[in-house]
């Protein structure tokens, strides 16, 4: 007979193994499906960016936890708290950077307007253009490429039975339970979660949900080591630009630029007429860069709903369905948004409300 | 429109013979490639610097080649890297190169990814100290500046270049204090029986032979360099003899050479990073040099309008890539419905009889599944990130099984190199704990830039209140 879990969860990255690892230690027994390997798609790949400047006004709560969660797992997944400055350049973007910093700083962010000329004494290879400047001490990054084997690791540590390069194709559901098939094999369990990502709108249409999620394909790029060049994490304004020297003296530069391709495809693809103006904004800000070379740029998918706001909590009108993506922001978040939805299943009281997934859906948020 | 009807990457012996080809019906070209001349590794030009020097076969085609590339109607630029390789809606390729620190961007209809190879080095301990270059890397150095490694040389490895190697660093005034082989003399006995076909190919390889048996060169067959010793740069190396299998058997006993340089290479790869980035499909024949885009006789891949042709997609050696670039050429001017591909049998023919040496050349260099015993667990694997394979069975063995797992656990691959010259090591490495087989395994996602790309190239004349800033993202 085979084994009938607790919950079956499909999806391996930060918010499938987070929220596994949870509901094992509250004595689940719980089943993984990964169709690459875990923490390799948005979860690995995404810039790293732990900047609370960045975050939706309404996510804000949520990010501050998150941050603590990150806080929490430390070296192991190269997290350093190294402060945030946003910049701008013109009027426009001045005038655009206060309103948004000031509903940031009071949903609870630490944010404070600071002058052009402290940023230049602590960052004295940063573009004299900068007309205003936000700041955030809280600011920092974590290395997303080591996600991957951080919760392998947990995984490994843990009661949970996790498969990687295991894609499903078929969800059977009962009043019994759920049928979980891939190729060549079923898993039972009593629950199912949802949580893959920019791969969402597939698995649930497995159960014949539809939902109106569409992926983002943002685009990452890496430079080759140099000496340091600036020690915070820079935004721009309008949260198109992100900036950060890592420990090996790479730069990583990100903002969300778009490049081509969807999830059905297999991998995003880069695009050369984002990538360039993309790199060009990040040499305005830091003009050092100009000396050195892009040794690769790279996509991932990041799912969301017309209001940009999470899918978290139980799925449609099936019993004991779950869904729990589209968070955007959802690296900072994902470790702490997962607790919750753990804790939701657990039928535990939260700290904070989860996002009904079956709300009425209108587009926010300009 | 297109700018272009074709674009071939690389101007080697493949691109090149495609070029010409495609030039005779018309079709509207460009050729680009990132060395200084046309000619590819095996008939690489001279420098400019040098004046004079002995003519060798390989020269005088090469010339000749240069020569009829300049009275055709073909725009070969030089000096030119290919960073990026896209489709765009219209069906049509956009080819993002580098050229005089300047960013360009061709379109067209077709290409043919003619890339060629690159050297393969399985390392062991000190593989990475200053004086340690591949064998292929030598000729480079012989072929185009007459230059040698250095004074006491050792060359160590499989197949022909190994023996190319040690001869032209003869001819050129060196000393080899030894050759070390991998290969065991019935293995070249064997591989001659099909390098019959190419009798005056297999007649140079006897006077190379002569040459290094008249400096008294000491060759040690079936052996392999063990460990390389020095403290910034290399002194000496230890050898060892090894099993049918390529593993050391040497138990302990050391035969220690002292060298001021060492020319290294296990064969050669297939150069694919194009034509993966092109989403072409690739598969793994340890005979055809291990990775290889999947083609048919006619370079044509299965991707539409993108075709390829010589040792990027199968190693089939020197011989037979003036051949596959025409016959690349053949289907390309047939999808531009520029020409009809007709009486292509007797090229078919030629190419598949040209390849014949190539390929009992290439057998020499097939991997034996002993080999990768040899590397220690503190050998550096990734030299861009310093990755030794200590710290990639950790990683594995943790249950990162896939290139892209393995990859970002650990940072080997994310360098300068992106991986061009780690991978295959790493695959080795994966199979002696996963036990999967090459194709089960795999290779890394393949990103752009295709080389380093200089942000002063890409951030040049730019007006900041010009840049396309998407609106902001939703407060």
């Amino acid at each position: 007979m085979t084994k009938n879990y607790d919950i079956a969860i499909i999806g391996g990255g930060i918010m499938g193994c987070a929220t596994a690892l949870h509901l094992a230690e509250a004595g689940m027994s719980v089943i993984l499906l990964e169709k690459d390997d875990i923490g390799q798609g948005a979860s690995g790949v995404n810039a790293g960016t732990l900047s609370l400047q960045i975050k939706r006004v309404k996510l804000m709560p949520y990010a501050l936890k998150g941050h603590h969660e990150w806080q929490k797992m430390g070296d192991k997944v190269g997290f350093v708290k190294t402060g945030g400055y946003t910049l701008a350049f013109n009027q426009r973007e001045a005038k655009l950077l206060e309103e948004r910093m000031t509903l940031k700083r009071e949903a609870g962010a630490n944010i404070e307007f600071v002058s052009p000329q402290i940023l230049f004494e602590n960052e004295p290879n940063i573009s004299k253009k900068v007309m205003a400047v936000s700041y955030c001490a809280d600011d920092g990054y974590a290395n997303s490429s080591l996600t991957g084997q951080y919760y392998r690791n947990l995984l490994n540590h843990s009661s949970v039975d996790y498969l990687e390069q295991n894609q499903i194709v078929k969800i059977d559901h009962s009043d019994k339970g759920f049928s979980v098939h891939t190729e060549s094999q079923q898993y039972k369990a009593k629950r199912l979660l949802l949580a893959c990502g920019g791969w969402m709108k597939q698995a649930a249409a497995l159960l014949d949900v539809d939902l109106p999620i569409q992926a983002r394909v943002n685009t990452v790029s890496v430079t080759e080591r140099s000496p340091t060049l600036i020690s915070n994490v820079i935004g721009h304004a309008t949260g198109l630009l992100t900036m950060k020297q890592k420990a090996n003296g790479s730069i990583l530069i990100g903002g969300g630029w778009q490049g081509t391709g969807s999830p059905n495809e297999g991998r995003g693809k880069v695009h050369a007429q984002t990538l360039i103006p993309n790199i060009q904004l990040a040499q305005y800000a830091l003009p050092a860069l100009s000396a050195l070379r892009i040794i690769r740029s790279w996509t991932g998918f990041e799912a969301n709903v017309p209001d940009f706001y999470p899918l978290a909590g139980a799925l449609g009108n099936i019993a004991n369905a779950y869904i729990l993506g589209c968070v955007r922001g959802g690296f900072t978040i994902g470790p702490y948004i997962s607790k919750l939805m753990g804790d939701y299943i657990l039928g535990n009281e939260l700290e904070l409300p989860l996002f009904n997934p079956n709300r009425q859906f209108t587009e926010t948020g300009k | 429109m297109s700018d272009f009807d074709l674009i071939i990457i690389g101007a080697g012996a493949a691109g090149s013979h495609a070029a010409l080809e495609a030039a005779k019906a018309g079709a509207k070209i460009l050729m680009l490639d990132e060395q200084a001349e046309a000619g590819g590794q095996v008939w690489r030009a001279k420098s400019p610097s040098i004046i004079s020097a002995p003519k060798t076969p390989e020269t005088i085609a090469g010339d000749k080649l240069r020569s009829d590339l300049k009275s055709n109607n073909i725009l070969h630029i030089a000096n030119a890297r290919v960073w990026q390789i896209e489709k765009n809606n219209d069906d049509l390729w956009n080819i993002g190169y580098l050229n005089n620190g300047q960013l360009h961007n061709a379109t067209c209809k077709a290409i043919i990814a003619a890339t060629g190879a690159q050297e393969r080095v399985i390392p062991v301990v000190g593989a990475q100290l200053p004086g340690v270059i591949g064998l292929a890397a030598a000729t480079a150095l012989f072929k185009q500046h007459l230059t040698i490694p250095g004074k006491q040389t050792i060359v160590a490895g499989c197949g022909p270049l190994l023996i190319f190697t040690a001869y032209e660093i003869l001819r050129l005034g060196g000393k080899i204090t030894a050759i070390v082989s991998l290969n065991s003399k019935t293995d070249w006995a064997k591989a001659s029986i099909n390098m019959m076909a190419r009798p005056d190919l297999l007649l140079r390889g006897a006077g190379w032979l002569a040459k290094i048996a008249a400096a008294r060169t000491p060759i040690y067959w079936q052996s392999t360099i063990t460990e390389i010793i020095g403290d910034t740069h290399i002194d000496s190396v230890n050898i060892s003899r090894v099993d049918a299998n390529w593993s050391s058997v040497s138990q302990g006993r050391k035969t220690n050479i002292k060298a001021d340089s060492l020319c290294m290479g296990h064969g050669l790869n297939p150069a694919i990073e194009a034509t993966k980035l092109a989403d072409a499909t690739h598969i793994y024949t340890p005979e055809l040099g291990g990775w290889h885009v999947k083609t048919d006789d006619f370079g044509r891949t299965d991707k539409v309008g993108l075709f390829a042709a010589g040792d990027n997609a199968g190693i089939y050696g020197a011989g037979a890539a003036p051949y596959r670039g025409k016959l690349a050429a053949i289907a390309v001017l047939q999808f531009l419905k520029l020409a009809n591909a007709e009486n292509t049998d007797r090229l078919v023919a030629r190419m598949k009889s040209a390849a014949k040496f190539g390929l009992a050349t290439t057998k020499l260099t097939v991997l034996r599944a002993g080999m990768i015993k040899n590397t220690q667990q503190t050998a550096i694997i990734c030299r861009c990130e310093t990755v030794s394979r200590q710290q990639l069975e950790i990683e594995i063995s943790s249950g990162a099984l896939s290139p892209n797992a393995i990859k970002s656990g650990t940072r080997c691959g994310m360098g300068p190199c992106g991986g061009r010259y780690c991978s295959d090591v790493v695959a080795l490495i994966n199979q002696t704990i996963s036990g999967k087989t090459r194709q089960q395994i795999g290779l890394a996602t393949h990103r752009p830039p295709l080389r380093p790309l200089p942000i002063s190239a890409i951030a040049q004349n730019f007006d900041y209140d010009d840049l396309p800033i998407p609106a902001p993202a939703p407060l």
